[in-house]
Parts: structure tokens; C-alpha cells; sequence
């Protein structure tokens, strides 16, 4: 792949024995994984089985138990945590936009708050568009958007401010197929382009199937299955990628067969 | 129909000047309320434990009136002045500003606090998310959602200080609370409701400024915000505008007096003879009893008139009765060595506390001495001012004689009259000096075991004058020279309804009489 040969923006990441407790529930439990840079990682697994309060603990929005995350060989603790979260995109599970201030200061705040120079206008503008937004939205505030639209905007703001590291939970979840199917495709080369390394959390097995390199399936605070697409349809990682995997391709399958039936 | 509404021009006169010290005042506390309380609030939001002190103690002075509160002051800061000398007044601007300032807290802090901590936690998260400092989150994100709440409690708290501030008068501060608290005691009823519509109508300003404010920071409308702030400083620049031409020469003198018609009167008579006399003069009116004497004890106040009892049965804690010229006698060692006051000596009559019923009760009842109130008591309800039952004085009679009333009702001075009059009392501790005695034909009893101690006006000079022979002389032909006829007639005058006379012209008139004439 030619992609290899870019420089790469992404970090790699490294997880050592990471815990996180509430009380007698263990959210993330006991967690050892591995990405290089520049890898694509499709986190997916049952509500509640820790996807988002791993994901936090990458940018310390939750503190583990024990344990500790490496980005780039260097502890997460290293450095100020405003200064880590600053060099980190996420994307947030409830998009958590600013409600007093229009999409296009909600885009920018991350420059807005670094040393960074304030992002000009133009470059709002090619945000919006890449997450597939009309400029008009710049000035709307974000009550004014739909649920779906908010999240994209969501998606802009993380990207903003070019990080290297890209944590996204359930990015497209309120959108429709058709955008969603767009919008996966179109970041799935972003992060090609720019190198990046990317989780991002989602409950579209097809989708994860489809553009990530790699699939880890969470299961009660563990990752229960750690292979590439391909290997996973293949089979052999358990019973819960078994049935995770089961859905798409039965619903393939079934497409498949009422078109013969035609 | 009723006279007082024609007078309702002149009441107005004085309410420029009022008006701006109470803007000032107003401003001052709740500039320096939202000091304390915002950065308090933000650290509240953040503990818990600072939260619960912060609004105990901002709701705990809440629940003290704040007439009482204003009082506390003035003590406090007198002990204060032991250790930091001129820098304290502890009357007038300071005691008032603090007082007030306490007052506001609560809201502000309330409101604060229930903005900050309502702001939604999935907002909070992702300010920390995108990498905001703690100071970012506040000023970005924080302070901006909670702002509606925060300001919903600084409309609260403009409203109640421009309200409370009007009680300032009772501690030497000069407010709107001048016009409505003279105007209480001398039945002014214009002068009550010039204060009061004032205030009222400053205080609904002041809110809707601060309500156009709010509205244009949800709205995002800058140029109304804008508007209504400049319209607020202007207002700002008004009331301190008088602070610099104000600028008194050191020749001043200070005339205090209490809340009642008489003390008005009087502090005219004295300021306009030292008027005459070339001194400047400065009236702090409405002065609490308490805080009186030792105001002029601590030249606050340079000149006043007190009366023989209360300063022997409050200020000494003596409980004995003295012939009349041997309590006056001790009275004028004692403060000359105590606290280098000058008693300069009695104006002619006495003020004393006079049970008084109505004449028909009188003479059906047979009711003639203090011993015949003590027979038909249990059938009577007494009326009083508002501090007797509580003054020394009232346990004195007790002692003497045995009283047990059916109720105890407190009034006003002015209502109280009004009340033995239209029977919602059936006796009451009236002020002998007092013109509607007479003018109701209220009989006073006699007092046959002497048990109230003499009450005679006594001229009160501060230590700054208190040797100062050119000042006594001028004041020297005061004394012995009102008989209590006199002083009836002229309380009276302010008092009654029809063809009333101003404090002013009341102690114009007064002057005409001097017994003891140059
Ligand atoms: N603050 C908290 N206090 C107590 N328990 C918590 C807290 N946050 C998360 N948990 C628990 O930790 C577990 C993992 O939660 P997490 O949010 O990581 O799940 P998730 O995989 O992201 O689920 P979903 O797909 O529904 O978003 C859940 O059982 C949840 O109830
Ligand atoms: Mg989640």
C-alpha cells in the first residue's frame, strides 16, 4: 500500500494491565492492547461492556484503577491532562456541543483555547464540507441542527485541531445509512491521507467490518476477540464475535436470497 | 380631600440629593457583594463543604432584620476604630455598606452556585474534552450558561439593597429611609410616600436595566446589553457626582436626632441659630437611641439632645431614682469623665414617659394615679412605642407597681396616640412633651412612687466642642428657655393633621418663644 509510505501523523498506542472499577462493577478489566500508528481500530461489544470508559481513559476524562495508557511510548500522565486532551480528538457518545455558541465557534474552540492561531475561516468551511454540511450551518447555533447534523459537527470540531490521535465513540450513530455509509467512507481516507491512528466505537458490525483494520470485541471489561475483518468472518475468535458477526452476514445472506427469489 | 397631597411638590424636594446617596450606597454594596460572592460561588460549586459554610453563614444574616443588623454595626466598628483609629467611621456610609453587603450575599451566592452546579455535566465533559483549562471552563463555558441564573440573583439582590437601604437612616446614612422615616414620626404622609415611590420606582429601574442585560446575554442582542449597562453607569456617575462637590469644610457641625418629631424640631432650632452663627451644619436624622449617645461620644455626631433618664437608666445601668438636679449633676461629672461630653445643660422641660387613658375611662373608672391603673389593669390592653417594653424604665414601673395587663401591643409613637384614641388601646405610655396629649384631652396619671426617673431634655455636645467657649455661647441661650408648654405646642404642629407645619417652620417658631432671650 502506498499509504505506508506517507509519514504518519498517528502515535501508536499502548494499554499495560488497565483497570477501572466502580465499586463492585469492573467497567475495563484488566487490558493489555497494542496499535501501531496509523492503524484504524473498530471497538465494538455490547452496551455496557466498557467501550466508552476505555476510551476515556486515553484522554484521562476517566482515571484508571490500575494501569496506565501509553501514546506514543510516553505516559498519558506525562504531561498537563489540558494539554494532553488538546493534542487528542474525540468525539463525544452524547456530542456534547456547546449550546451558547454558534457551529462555528463550537468547530473552532479548540484553537480558540490553544496557543494555536484562530482557525480562519476557510478552513471552518472545509471542515463543514468534509463532514458533509452546507457553510450556511457556520452561523446556526447548535439547537438549530439536527441530531444527526450536531454530531457531525461533533466529528469537525475533534478534527480541527489536526491531531494525530483520533478517539471517536459512535460518531454516526444518529445518522442515516446513506450518510453514515458516506461520512464512514470519506474519514476512513481522511485518516488514510493524513495518517492518522483512529478507535472508534460503533454498533454497525457491517461498518466495522467494512473499513476498519482492525476489530477488537469488548465483552464484561475485556477484549474478547482481537482480529482483522477477514479473520473475524472467518471465524475461530468466540461466541460473542461469532454472533456479533452473525448479524450482518445474515442479513446479507437473506438479501441475497430474496433477490434470487425475485 | 386630603391635605398631605398638595404638599406632595414640596415633599419631593429633597429626593435629588437623597436619591444619589442612595444610589451610592446601593451600588457600593452590591458592587462589593458581587466581589465576594462570585469567586465564592465558584469555589462553592467546586466544594461542597465551602457550598454549606458559605450559604449557612450568607442565610444565617439573612434571618437577623436588617434594622438589627445595621445596629450590630455600629458597636463592631467602634471597637475596630480602638485599633485603626480615623480610618473607621462607625456611622453613616461604612456600617450601612456592610450591613447591606451581608444582605446580598445570599441571593447572589444562592443563584450562583445552583447556575454553576447546574450547568449539564455531558457540557462540563466536553470542555474538559477538547482540552480546556479550569480558568477556560469558567470563563468559556461555565460562566456564560450559568449566567441567566446568576443574574436572576443579582436582580434579587439590587432589589432588596435599594429596600434596605432606606434603613440605613437609622444608623446616620443618609437615604431615601430620611424622607419616610421623618415623615412616619411628623405624619408626613407626603414625605412617607415620596420616599417610598422613590425608592419603589428606583428600584423597578434598576431591575428592568438588569433584566434587559440578561435578556440581551441569552439573546446574544450586544447593543441592548450595551445599552442598558451604559444606562446603569450613568446612573453610577450621577450618584457619585455629588461625592466631590460635597467636599465639606472642616467647620462643620453635625446635628443628630432621633426618630421622633420633637428631636427633628430641635436639631432645626440648633442648626439654624449655629447657622446664624457662621458653622456649617450637617444633619444625620433618624438615629437609633443607642447608637445616639455614642455617636456624639465619638464626635460623630457634635450636638444633640438627650434626655436626663436614658441616659441614666441605659447608658449608666442605674435603676435607683435621684431628686431631679442631683441626677442631672451626675449625670453631666460622669459623661464629662467618662467620655469628655459636654452636658451643657437642660433646655427648660421634660420628655418623660406619661401614662395616659381616655378621658372617659377617667373619670367612669375613677382612674386618677399609677394606682388606680394597677386596679383596673386586667381589663386593660396597654399600648406603647416600639422599644418601651423593652427599656429599663418599663421594669422600673413594673416594681412599683403591680400591672398586669389583658394585652401589650407596640406601635409606632404615632399610631400609638391613634390607638388609645380609636380604643384599640385603653392606656398608653405617651411622651409627656407630646402635643396630642393635650390635644386629645388624654389624661396623664400620677406617678406617686416616683418609679420613672426624670426625663429632662439635656443639650449634648461631642468632645470636639465640648470646651470650644465660642460654640457653647452660642447655644448657651437654648438652655432653660423651652417650658413644656412650648414644646407641646410645637410638637404639635408637626403632628397634627390639619394646617401642619414643617420641623423647619415648627423650630422657627419655637425660636420666637425662648424664654431666656438675649
Ligand atoms: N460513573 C460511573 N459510575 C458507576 N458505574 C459506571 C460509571 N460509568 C460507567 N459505569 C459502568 O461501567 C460499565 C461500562 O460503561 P461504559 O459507558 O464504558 O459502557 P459502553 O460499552 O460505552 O456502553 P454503551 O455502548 O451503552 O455506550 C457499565 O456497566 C456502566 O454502568
Ligand atoms: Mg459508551
Amino acid at each position: 500500500m502506498p499509504d505506508t509510505l506517507l509519514k504518519k501523523r498517528g502515535p501508536s498506542l499502548e494499554f499495560i494491565g488497565l483497570s477501572r472499577h466502580y465499586g463492585n462493577v469492573v467497567a475495563v478489566d484488566n487490558i493489555s492492547q497494542h496499535i501501531e500508528p496509523g492503524e484504524f481500530i473498530a471497538l465494538v461489544g455490547a452496551s455496557g461492556s466498557g467501550k466508552s470508559t476505555l476510551l476515556k481513559m486515553v484522554n484521562r476524562l476517566i482515571e484508571p484503577t490500575s494501569g496506565q495508557v501509553e501514546i506514543g511510548g510516553e505516559d498519558v500522565t506525562t504531561h498537563e491532562v489540558h494539554e494532553l486532551r488538546r493534542s487528542i480528538g474525540y468525539v463525544f457518545q452524547n456530542i456534547g456541543l456547546f449550546p451558547h455558541m454558534d457551529i462555528a465557534h463550537n468547530i473552532a474552540i479548540g484553537s480558540r483555547i490553544g496557543s494555536r492561531p484562530v482557525l480562519p475561516t476557510g478552513e471552518i468551511t472545509e471542515l463543514l464540507k468534509l463532514v458533509d454540511l452546507p457553510t450556511e450551518m457556520a452561523s446556526r447555533m447548535p439547537d438549530q441542527l439536527s441530531g444527526g447534523q450536531q454530531q457531525r459537527v461533533g466529528v469537525a470540531r475533534a478534527l480541527s485541531t489536526k491531531p494525530g490521535l483520533m478517539l471517536m465513540d459512535e460518531p454516526f450513530g444518529a445518522l442515516d445509512p446513506i450518510t453514515r455509509e458516506n461520512l464512514a467512507t470519506s474519514y476512513r481516507a481522511l485518516h488514510d491521507r493524513l495518517g492518522l491512528t483512529t478507535i472508534m466505537v460503533t454498533h454497525d458490525m457491517a461498518k466495522a467490518l467494512l473499513i476498519a483494520d482492525r476489530i477488537w470485541v469488548m465483552s464484561a471489561g475485556k477484549i474478547a476477540a482481537d482480529a482483522s475483518p477477514a479473520q473475524l468472518l472467518a471465524g475461530g475468535y468466540g461466541d460473542e464475535a461469532e454472533s456479533l458477526v452473525a448479524v450482518p452476514r445474515g442479513q446479507a445472506e437473506r438479501l441475497l436470497a430474496r433477490k434470487a427469489d425475485g | 380631600m386630603h391635605e398631605w397631597l398638595n404638599n406632595i411638590a414640596p415633599a419631593f424636594q429633597r429626593v435629588p440629593e437623597l436619591l444619589a446617596q442612595h444610589l451610592q450606597l446601593s451600588f457600593a454594596a452590591l458592587a462589593l457583594a458581587l466581589l465576594i460572592a462570585l469567586p465564592l460561588a465558584v469555589w462553592a460549586s467546586r466544594n461542597r463543604h465551602v457550598a454549606n459554610v458559605a450559604l449557612g453563614f450568607a442565610s444565617l444574616v439573612q434571618t437577623i432584620p436588617a434594622l438589627a443588623l445595621l445596629a450590630l454595626f455600629y458597636p463592631l466598628l467602634l471597637a475596630l476604630t480602638a485599633l485603626f483609629g480615623d480610618l473607621i467611621q462607625p456611622l453613616g456610609f461604612l456600617p450601612s455598606l456592610l450591613a447591606l453587603t451581608l444582605y446580598a450575599l445570599l441571593p447572589i451566592l444562592r443563584n450562583a452556585v445552583t447556575g454553576l452546579n447546574g450547568v449539564d455535566a455531558a457540557i462540563v465533559e466536553a470542555a474538559d474534552g477538547v482540552g480546556m483549562t479550569r480558568a477556560q471552563k469558567l470563563r468559556l463555558v461555565e460562566a456564560p450558561l450559568a449566567a441567566p441564573t446568576i443574574m436572576a440573583g443579582i436582580r434579587t439582590a439590587a432589589v432588596w439593597t435599594i429596600g434596605a437601604a432606606t434603613l440605613s437612616t437609622t444608623v446616620g446614612q443618609p437615604s431615601l429611609g430620611d424622607l419616610i422615616f421623618a415623615g412616619l414620626q411628623t405624619q408626613n404622609w407626603s414625605l412617607v410616600l415620596a420616599g417610598c415611590l422613590t425608592s419603589a420606582a428606583l428600584a423597578i429601574i434598576v431591575d428592568m436595566l438588569l433584566g434587559t442585560i440578561e435578556n440581551a446575554i441569552a439573546t446574544r442582542r450586544k447593543r441592548r446589553g450595551w445599552t442598558a449597562a451604559a444606562l446603569l453607569a450613568g446612573g453610577l456617575v450621577f450618584a457619585l457626582a455629588p461625592i466631590g462637590a460635597s467636599g465639606d469644610g472642616k467647620d462643620t457641625v453635625i446635628i443628630g436626632s432621633k426618630r421622633f418629631g420633637e428631636q427633628y424640631i430641635l436639631a432645626k432650632l440648633i442648626g439654624h441659630r449655629l447657622e446664624d452663627a457662621g458653622y456649617n451644619v450637617r444633619y444625620r436624622e433618624g438615629l437609633g437611641s443607642a447608637v445616639m449617645f455614642q455617636a456624639v461620644t465619638n464626635d460623630d455626631v457634635n450636638i444633640s439632645i438627650d434626655y436626663a433618664g436614658t441616659v441614666w437608666t441605659n447608658e449608666m445601668d442605674r435603676t435607683d431614682s435621684v431628686p431631679r438636679p442631683e441626677m442631672i449633676d451626675t449625670i453631666t461629672r460622669w459623661s464629662r469623665d467618662t467620655y469628655g461630653v459636654n452636658v451643657a445643660g437642660p433646655l427648660g422641660f421634660e420628655n418623660t414617659y406619661a401614662f395616659a387613658v381616655r378621658p372617659d375611662d377617667a373619670e367612669n373608672l375613677n382612674i386618677k394615679t399609677m394606682d388606680d391603673l394597677a386596679r383596673v389593669s386586667p381589663d386593660f390592653v396597654f399600648g406603647t412605642d416600639l422599644e418601651f417594653l423593652e427599656r429599663p424604665e418599663w421594669q422600673m414601673v413594673k416594681d412599683a407597681y403591680p400591672l398586669r395587663f389583658k394585652g401589650e401591643r407596640a406601635f409606632e409613637p404615632t399610631f400609638m396616640y391613634k390607638a388609645l384614641s380609636s380604643r384599640q388601646a385603653d392606656v398608653i405610655s405617651a411622651f409627656s412633651s407630646d402635643g396630642r396629649i393635650a390635644a386629645n384631652n388624654f389624661v396623664v396619671l400620677d406617678d406617686p412612687k416616683g418609679a420613672v426617673p426624670a426625663y429632662d431634655a439635656l443639650l449634648m455636645v461631642s468632645p470636639k466642642y465640648a470646651n470650644d467657649a465660642e460654640f457653647i455661647a452660642t447655644i448657651q441661650p437654648l438652655l432653660n428657655a423651652i417650658s413644656v408648654e412650648k414644646m407641646r405646642k410645637a410638637n404639635y404642629m408637626v403632628d397634627r393633621e390639619d394646617d401642619k407645619k414643617s420641623p423647619a417652620e415648627s423650630a422657627r417658631w419655637l425660636a420666637g418663644q425662648l424664654e431666656n432671650k438675649e
